[in-house]
């Protein structure tokens, strides 16, 4: 089955049959206008620690909201209630237009079959090779090994390492790990995909790899995904540039300008459990906050 | 967590490869040192107790002393403990280390139930391994006592072989089947539990790993009082 749902997802080089016919095609279609995550009046605490105080927002089809704050700020736990591996004390919390604040573990599972899942360290199954933590969905799903292969090695390619199959995530480096972790994220081809802080400690051209990885599927995929980070590289490359398949029928990478204006990235900065900041990057710069002039300049 | 993990022996997905190469892992593996420690405690029994039993003249009873302690307590607890100090701790650092590593949330999020996925297996694992290991503790203790008996104290085999037989009772071994049983879901139980609940990077695994093991084995000590008892009241064991 998944085989067959996830043939759109392409190998860079190809052309993906949602290039054409996604974001800008598909603005009538009333199945786009309900949000693919929506945040509503979320209050979650540890204790007498308020993490998330109120938090209200929404991730609409194909959009990729990237959540920026400092540690602690509460940006990790966002993607956890989505996943449902926390409950709000109170709030609501919308996948899909479904209410899953108080589905049960059971329920869960059908929900994050949905939605891929990106970690901060790539989270792989220390005991599986590569081909076994990107199969691990499918397997779980009994799927025969003929389906399976075609897939992983689809996946893999889709990550640039299809050389990486058969080795174990501790030969792997830092960078390999969270690329299986995304190729592993994407089997089964979500229609959300959660990163949470994917760039931390990469060195700037890996980082700059996981960030095309996330545009070519925001802009040739039409994936919503919520990009969890608090590196400003990574804001940069999500606000000015998108994924587009040229002539030669390449995914290249262009500037956003006089072609073009990206309208599906939006910037929410945390501070605290709360939201002191939501809308565009340019916005983002121009703000007067204090804490969010700071975080720009980097001191 | 016990009664899903137990549930998640009987309802699907059943994992049973994971549940193999647990029951390879805590049975196979435990086996050089569960007989090290019956076959040495079997002989330390005769050592301790044959003088004894030499000044009342009952010397021909050191068979059936050393067996009926090895089946009804020495056997269960001294495995168990073993166990629990060589699989608890394995079983407590592995879920630990996935569990900092956010592995367990990765599964959860690809949809999988790791008390299905990781802890049933485990606990099936201990379940058949338990008192398989337990009865083969007391029979290489057996050997043990035999062995120290006739070699140091020139007790015939013969002698101490029948007084084995005449000592044990059906009831002695299935109590001494039971108490294991007891005993692996209280180890799988609470090494599971204390894994998956580390917190606190690589210092929590330790910290986790120390705590199962602590735990389990003071569980199982104080259950076995229980135990001993009821199993005195349900198979009608001599209680006085």
């Amino acid at each position: 089955m998944a085989a067959t749902e996830s043939q759109h997802l392409t190998d860079p080089g190809e052309v993906s049959r949602n290039a054409a016919g996604s974001t800008f095609a598909e603005v009538d279609d009333q199945h786009r206008i309900i949000p693919a995550i929506e945040f509503r009046n979320v209050l979650l605490a540890f204790d007498d620690r308020v993490i998330l105080d109120r938090l209200s927002f929404k991730v609409l089809r194909g959009e990729t909201k990237i959540i920026l704050g400092g540690s602690g700020g509460g940006k990790s736990t966002i993607i956890k209630l989505v996943l449902g591996l926390l409950k709000p004390d109170e709030g609501q919390v919308l996948v899909d237009g479904e209410d899953i604040t108080d589905y049960t573990e059971a329920q869960m599972v059908a929900v994050r079959k949905r939605i891929g899942m990106v970690f901060q360290e790539g989270a792989l199954f220390d005991s599986l090779s590569v081909y076994d933590n990107v199969a691990y969905r499918l397997h779980e799903q009994g799927l025969s090994e003929d389906e399976v292969e075609p897939e992983v090695r689809r996946m893999l390619r889709f990550v640039n390492l299809e050389d990486a199959i058969d080795k174990m995530p501790a030969e792997l480096s830092g960078g390999m790990r969270r690329r299986v972790g995304i190729a592993r994220a994407l089997i089964g081809d979500p229609k959300i995909v959660l990163f949470d802080e994917p760039t931390a400690g990469l060195d700037p051209p890996t980082a700059r790899t996981i960030c095309e990885l996330a545009m070519k599927l925001r802009d040739l995929e039409d994936v919503s995904s919520i990009f969890v980070t608090h590196e400003m590289n990574n804001l940069d490359y999500l606000c000015s540039e998108y994924a587009v398949v040229n002539e030669e029928g390449q995914v290249v990478f262009e500037r956003e300008g006089e072609r073009l204006c990206l309208t599906n990235s939006k910037v929410m900065m945390m501070k605290e459990g709360k939201v002191i900041f939501s809308g565009t990057d340019e916005r983002l710069r121009k703000a007067e906050d204090p804490y969010i002039q700071k975080f720009l300049r980097g001191h | 967590m016990t009664a899903r993990a137990v549930g998640g022996i009987f309802k699907g997905p059943r994992y049973f490869t994971e549940t193999i190469a647990q029951m390879d892992a805590i049975g196979v593996g435990s086996l050089t040192i569960i007989m090290l420690t019956g076959f040495f405690t079997g002989g330390v029994l005769t050592i301790q107790t044959f003088p004894t039993l030499a000044f009342w003249g009952q010397q021909g009873q050191t068979g059936r002393l050393v067996a009926v302690s090895l089946v009804r307590e020495l056997g269960p607890v001294l495995t168990a403990l073993m166990v629990a100090g060589r699989v608890g701790s394995a079983i407590a650092a592995e879920l630990g280390s996935m569990t900092v590593s956010q592995q367990i949330d990765a599964m959860r999020a690809l949809g999988t139930d790791p008390i299905r996925k990781l802890v049933a297996p485990r606990m099936l694992a201990l379940l058949i391994a338990l008192p398989l290991l337990t009865v083969i503790a007391d029979v290489v203790g057996i050997g043990g006592g035999a062995f120290a008996a006739t070699s140091l104290y020139g007790l015939s085999i013969g002698e101490f072989l029948n007084s084995v037989r005449e000592g044990i009772t059906t009831d002695d071994i299935l109590g001494g089947v039971i108490k294991p049983t007891c005993f692996a879901v209280i180890i799988g139980a609470v090494a599971c539990y204390k894994g998956l609940n580390t917190e606190g990077g690589t210092v929590g695994v330790g910290r986790s790993t120390t705590r199962a093991v602590v735990t389990a084995s003071i569980v199982v000590i104080v259950a076995d009082f229980f135990l001993a008892r009821a199993l005195q009241y349900i198979l009608g064991m001599p209680a006085q």
